[in-house]
Order: C-alpha cells, then sequence, then structure tokens
C-alpha cells in the first residue's frame, strides 16, 4: 500500500475549487458568456432609461444587482454539469474526502466565478452611468462579496439538485430567485445610499440582514448538500 | 413476477493467501439489503471476498450487481444487514473509502482535463505524497503514459477507459470494485486491464468483477457467483468451474 | 387489485369533504347577508372573510406543515411524510393563490392601488413562488426517492427564507413612506363580525384539512399503482439515520 493522509474538509475544499477552476479556464465559455450577458445587459438597460424622470445614482444600483443575480445564474449552471456528464460525481463521492468539502469546493468556485464576473460588471455600470465609485469602491466590493456568499451558497446547492433534473437550467431560476430577494435588497439598497454619500451607517442596517442571510444560508445549504446525494 | 425460488449453492471457501493483511476479509456482507422505495433489488446476501480473491460476479441487467457495487463503494447505504469493507462496517466514511477504487462502464473523468491531470487529481484526493508520479505510474501500467498530457476528450472510448482505470488503482486500492471494465477496450487495454488486476490480486487485494464477458471473468477469478433478483443463484469457487460448462449453467441460471 | 380504501372511496363520498364545502358556503352566505358591513370601508372589507382565514392556513399551517413534515422525512424516510408535504403544498398553493387575488380586490376599493408592499402579503407572494417551485421541482423528477429528498431540502431552506423576507419588507416599509393602511380585524369588533370571523376560519380550516386528506389519498393509491407495475411489493424497513458524510 501506499502512505496517504486524505485531505481534511477545508484542503479537500480547496483541490476541488482547484479543479473546478482548471476546467473553467480550460473553457472559459461560461465565464464569457456570463461577461458578455451582463455587458449586454446593461447597454439594454441604459437605452431602456430616461435620464430626465430617474437619476442614475437612483437606477444603477438596480441595474447592477439585477444583472449580478442573472449572470450568476449563468455561470452556476455548469457547476454541476461537469460532474454529471461521465458521473465524475461517483468518482469524487467514493473517495475519502467528505461531502460538505464537495459542496464547499464548489461554492468556493463558484463564487470566485461570480467575483470575477462582477470585477468587469461593476466599471462597466460606472461607466455607463457616470457613476463616482472611487469613493465608495472599498465598501462596495465589501458588499459585492457579502451577496457574491449568497448567492453561491443557494446556488450551488440548487444547481446540484437541478443537474438531476428533467428541467435543469430551467428549473435553477425558479427555485432560486425568491431565495435571492434578501440578498439583491439590501445590496441594492446600500449601494443606492453609499452613492447619494450617505454615510455608511446608514447602509448598515440593510448589511446586517445580507450578513445574517450568509452565516443561515451558507450552514444550511452545507448541511443540506449531503441530502441531494443519492444514499 | 416471481423471483428466483432455487436456493442459493455455496460450496466451501478456499483457505485465504498466506498473505493476508489481517484476520478479517477484505469485502464481507451479511443479509446485505438494499430497497428503493418498494423495490428490492438486493436481497440477504451474505459472502466474503478475502485478500488476494476475485470473485467474478455475472448476471443479467437488473440483478443488483450494481447496486452492489456502489453499496460497497460508499455511495450508497445498505437498507438492512451489514457490509464491511476492511473491516469498517458501511458507510463508513472516510476510513473505508480510501482503500476502495471503482471502475464502472462510465468514464467519471473530466473530459476538459488531461489524463494526467484527472488521475493526479484523484491522487490528491486520496492523500498520495507524490501525486504527480503516482499518477505517471498508474497510466504507465495502463501503456497510457504518451498520451498523457492530451485533454482526456481527445482520446477515443477505449483509451479513456483506460485513463478511467489507472484513474481507480492510483493509490493502490485494497479492495477493486469493477463494472464492466472491459467494455471498449481494446487488446492492448484489455491486456493492460488483465496485468494490472492480476498485479493488484497477487499484491493482496480484494477483487469484486462484474462482467458480462464470461472468459474474461473466469481468468481472473477465485471465486465465481451468478446474481438473479438482488440474490447469488449460484456461488462457488472457480476451481469447480469448466467455461464451457459455465456457459450452460449460466443460461440456465438466469432461466433463458 | 384495489384497497379498501380504495374501493370505500368509490362506493362512499367523502363526508369531510361534503361538510367543509357545506361550511364554507354557510360562511360565505353569513358574511354577505347576515353581518353588517363595515362603517369606513362598507362592501369590500367582506372579502377579508376569505381573505384573512386563507392567509393563516395557506401562510402558517400549509407551508409549516410541509417543511416540517419534510425535515422529519430527512430523518426517517417514511414517504408518508413526503405525500403529507405535497399534499399540503398542493392545497397550500390554492390557498395563497385566494390570498392573492383577494388582497388586491380587497386594496382597490380601499387604498386606491390593486397592490401594496403590505408585509404579509408580500410574505404570501414570495412563498407562493416558493411553492410553485417545489411543484415544478416535483414534477421534474422520477424517481420517488430523490423527488423526496430534494422537495424535503426546499421546503425547510423556505422555511429559514420567512424571517428574511419578514425582515427585507419590514426595513423597506420602514424607511420608506408607505399608504397607511386601515386594517380591519382589530379586537374592538361588533359580536356579529367576530362569529362570522370564527366560522370562517373554522370552515376554512375544515376545507384545509378534507383537501388534504383527499390529495394524500390520490397520492397513496398513485404510488401504489406504480409500486405495483415495477416489482412485488416487499416489506422493508425504513432507510434512516443521517446521509453518508
Amino acid at each position: 500500500m501506499i502512505t496517504r493522509e486524505p485531505p481534511g474538509t477545508f484542503a479537500a475544499a480547496a483541490l476541488i475549487a482547484r479543479k473546478d477552476l482548471a476546467i473553467e479556464f480550460r473553457t472559459r465559455s461560461a465565464f464569457l458568456a456570463a461577461i458578455v450577458f451582463s455587458l449586454l445587459a446593461i447597454v439594454i438597460f441604459y437605452f431602456a432609461w430616461d435620464s430626465t424622470a430617474v437619476s442614475a445614482v437612483d437606477l444603477a444600483p438596480g441595474v447592477l444587482w439585477v444583472i449580478f443575480t442573472f449572470s450568476g445564474l449563468l455561470g452556476l449552471h455548469r457547476s454541476f454539469g461537469v460532474e454529471e456528464a461521465d458521473r465524475a460525481i461517483d468518482a469524487l463521492l467514493a473517495s475519502p474526502v467528505d461531502r460538505e468539502a464537495v459542496f464547499l469546493g464548489k461554492a468556493l468556485a463558484n463564487l470566485l466565478f461570480v467575483l470575477g464576473v462582477q470585477a468587469l460588471a461593476i466599471p462597466a455600470v460606472a461607466l455607463f452611468y457616470n457613476l463616482p465609485l472611487t469613493r465608495v469602491l472599498g465598501p462596495l466590493i465589501g458588499i459585492a462579496v457579502l451577496a457574491a456568499i449568497g448567492l453561491v451558497s443557494i446556488g450551488t446547492l440548487f444547481s446540484a439538485m437541478a443537474a438531476n433534473t428533467r428541467l435543469a437550467e430551467l428549473l435553477l431560476p425558479v427555485l432560486a430567485l425568491p431565495f435571492f430577494v434578501p440578498i439583491v435588497l439590501p445590496a441594492a439598497q446600500s449601494t443606492a445610499r453609499l452613492l447619494s454619500g450617505r454615510p455608511i451607517a446608514e447602509a448598515m442596517s440593510w448589511l446586517r440582514i445580507l450578513i445574517a442571510f450568509d452565516i443561515v444560508f451558507v450552514v444550511a445549504c452545507a448541511l443540506a448538500f449531503p441530502f441531494t446525494l443519492e444514499d | 413476477m416471481s423471483h428466483a425460488t432455487t436456493p442459493i449453492e455455496h460450496t466451501p471457501r478456499t483457505p485465504q493467501a498466506p498473505d493476508a493483511q489481517s484476520a478479517r476479509p477484505a469485502i464481507e456482507a451479511n443479509a446485505l439489503t438494499r430497497a428503493f422505495g418498494r423495490r428490492v433489488a438486493i436481497r440477504g446476501l451474505t459472502f466474503a471476498v478475502n485478500d488476494g480473491e476475485c470473485l467474478a460476479l455475472f448476471g443479467p441487467n437488473g440483478a443488483g450487481k450494481t447496486t452492489l457495487l456502489r453499496i460497497l463503494a460508499g455511495l450508497l447505504r445498505p437498507t438492512s444487514g451489514a457490509a464491511h469493507i476492511a473491516g469498517v462496517k458501511l458507510p463508513g466514511g472516510a476510513e473505508a473509502r480510501a482503500v476502495v477504487g471503482l471502475i464502472s462502464h462510465q468514464s467519471m473523468l473530466y473530459s476538459a482535463l488531461t489524463a494526467r491531470e484527472n488521475v493526479e487529481f484523484t491522487a490528491r484526493l486520496y492523500g498520495l505524497e507524490s501525486p504527480r508520479q503516482a499518477a505517471m505510474r498508474a497510466l504507465q501500467r495502463m501503456r497510457l503514459d504518451e498520451r498523457a498530457e492530451s485533454p482526456v476528450r481527445s482520446l477515443s472510448r477505449g483509451m479513456q477507459q483506460r485513463v478511467s482505470i489507472a484513474r481507480a488503482i492510483v493509490h493502490e486500492p485494497r479492495v477493486v470494485l469493477l463494472d464492466e471494465p472491459y467494455t471498449g477496450l481494446d487488446e492492448t487495454g484489455a491486456a493492460a486491464l488483465s496485468a494490472a488486476l492480476e498485479s493488484l490480486k497477487s499484491g493482496g487485494a480484494a477483487l469484486v468483477l462484474v462482467t458480462h464477458h464470461l472468459g474474461e471473468g473466469l481468468a481472473l477469478a477465485t471465486h465465481t457467483a451468478i446474481m438473479r433478483d438482488g440474490q447469488f443463484v449460484k456461488h462457488e469457487p472457480r476451481g469447480t468451474v469448466e467455461l464451457d460448462v459455465y456457459r450452460d449453467v449460466y443460461r440456465e441460471a438466469i432461466g433463458r | 387489485m384495489t384497497t379498501p380504501a380504495a374501493r370505500e372511496d368509490r362506493r362512499s363520498i367523502d363526508w369531510l369533504l361534503t361538510i367543509a364545502v357545506l361550511a364554507v358556503a354557510a360562511t360565505f352566505i353569513r358574511a354577505i347577508y347576515f353581518t353588517p358591513a363595515e362603517a369606513r370601508q362598507g362592501l369590500a372589507q367582506k372579502i377579508f372573510y376569505v381573505h384573512a382565514p386563507s392567509a393563516f392556513i395557506g401562510l402558517y399551517v400549509a407551508f409549516g406543515l410541509v417543511a416540517v413534515a419534510g425535515v422529519l422525512y430527512l430523518w426517517l424516510r417514511d414517504e408518508r411524510l413526503d405525500r403529507i408535504a405535497a399534499s399540503s403544498a398542493e392545497v397550500g398553493v390554492v390557498y395563497m393563490t385566494v390570498v392573492l387575488i383577494t388582497g388586491p380586490m380587497w386594496g382597490k376599493p380601499i387604498w386606491g392601488t390593486w397592490w401594496t408592499w403590505d408585509a404579509r402579503l408580500t410574505l404570501t407572494l414570495f412563498i407562493w413562488f416558493v411553492f410553485l417551485g417545489y411543484l415544478i421541482l416535483r414534477g421534474a423528477i422520477e424517481d420517488h426517492g430523490t423527488r423526496a429528498r430534494y422537495s424535503a431540502v426546499l421546503g425547510v431552506l423556505g422555511a429559514l427564507l420567512v424571517p428574511f423576507i419578514h425582515l427585507s419588507v419590514y426595513l423597506f416599509r420602514t424607511l420608506h413612506p408607505m399608504p397607511i393602511v386601515l386594517k380591519p380585524g382589530r379586537p374592538s369588533l361588533p359580536n356579529s363580525m367576530l362569529a362570522t370571523f370564527a366560522l370562517a376560519f373554522v370552515s376554512f380550516s375544515l376545507l384545509f384539512v378534507a383537501l388534504l386528506r383527499a390529495r394524500y389519498r390520490l397520492a397513496e393509491r398513485a404510488d401504489a399503482l406504480a409500486a405495483e407495475e415495477e416489482y412485488e411489493p416487499s416489506p422493508v424497513p425504513n432507510l434512516r439515520a443521517e446521509p453518508i458524510r
């Protein structure tokens, strides 16, 4: 026998995340699709906007976080598709790593994916709507990270379920969108406050909801994940 | 619809291989039962496979062979009864899974990654010390080292199967579960597989080989079993079996 | 092959359902003809005799049952619990649809708008979406075991969602000026109105239980038929406890 020491939960999660990102990097198609979608959506929203009726600061946060949600959904689906194709998931589950690590690893890869898309989408929004972003860049990145954590927790779990059903891509938005409301609402409201120059403290009551949501659902989704596997 | 009512024919077990690694058999099942809702896939299976032994498992589709392998691999839990791998009761968590290698007719590979990356990933999952070298060694055993850096999707079906086998044995498992592994293999591939399995067997591994190829199964087997409707309708040491006779035995046992 | 329950159903009337329907009809009659109209709101207020019980039953009873049955299923793996959850979801979705229709029906004459982001109405809307997702999810899965597990997970997560929707709507309303909403149902109601409310709650609850039971029996028969088509049913112990970790 060869000597071995199977990785612990977090080390295994990192392994799995690296593997997922390597696959995504090899093909890049989902990432590009998500970015192109975001940019197109931003442009469409822009042209649908009557700048005399609504100011940029009022509209932009909503646009930003709605697009965040939908481009996130685009990326999430591929997370388990790659495992289903040749039943690679079986090899993963038959290995010594525990199921929570599989969830955390995939969620981590999804998180980096979503943040990568946001890194391009947020500047694009700022560009189009002429937003004074540099002042609030720090807090905005913080909001983006918090929102992304919530999004990928729910999204990773639901895409694990959706991958096993007939409807797959259609099912994921239907299931996930009600759960995204407590993410999008606080994110948009606090972004709006920040852009209007209000102090951070005012946005905090919204952010508290988002932080609580993240804590509750990261744990709940990680615990629920093993139940989505056949046993 | 009735299930098989012929009694299970058990013949006495041959003595354990002299270099057996522990007192307990590598694989043990006791009245193992698995149901899916109301459908019973495996009924009261009892058998054991010791180190260095190979159980060749034959049977028609739907007999429960794949379900049995999935239970032994830790993917499904028994409904009742017990199964043990290396003395650990299933589903036993990481310690049981760490010594098992699983091969199925699905490749279980990531088509965008190279052969080496796939096997190396698995090596890391099992915590091997030098994952890259272990991966190359496993690929060499399956005579694929030249194509190690090719993406899996550019490989033929037979080569993909060989990568899949390399992936399953990279950690030198004590228990190897094979679900129709010869599917899609050409002569080179089949020879490489048989050689690898013989080597594992003589190294003390316990094998369960599910196959439709009676010849290949009998070549490796120390014991044979025919499964039907979730039970073993025949279970005996290889020594008592001859290939020509066995074909008829098989047909009779599955009622054709 | 028919079960005794099936034979009984074919010949006899579902008494519980009949009584429940009659009770609901009686409530309607009483509410329309025998209960005084409320001073400020007039006739439109009477919609609340339908709206309030439906909201309570749909949101708290039906959805609560779905979530609790889901958790119990994940623990005990008894398919009866899954049938209860599914039946409760189907009947609950009907009740919640009634809430979402009667809400605006009442709102337009009273507030002047079809919709307002009223806390309970908004919560009902989002749980309605979760319910719909639940039913669509079930429709997309064939294997009974997978379907039951996935539904249970969705039900539990939906229950966890409720406080967050509450909080979000509450914060939204606090920080945004909203029309002041007049709500009936305050303690100082005349006895006749209270009595009608009580009757409404009882009859709608009865209807829920009756519909739930009928739907459950239908699911039971469907599952029995499906099992017969596969292999012979054998008594097998339940698959208990934690998933493989």
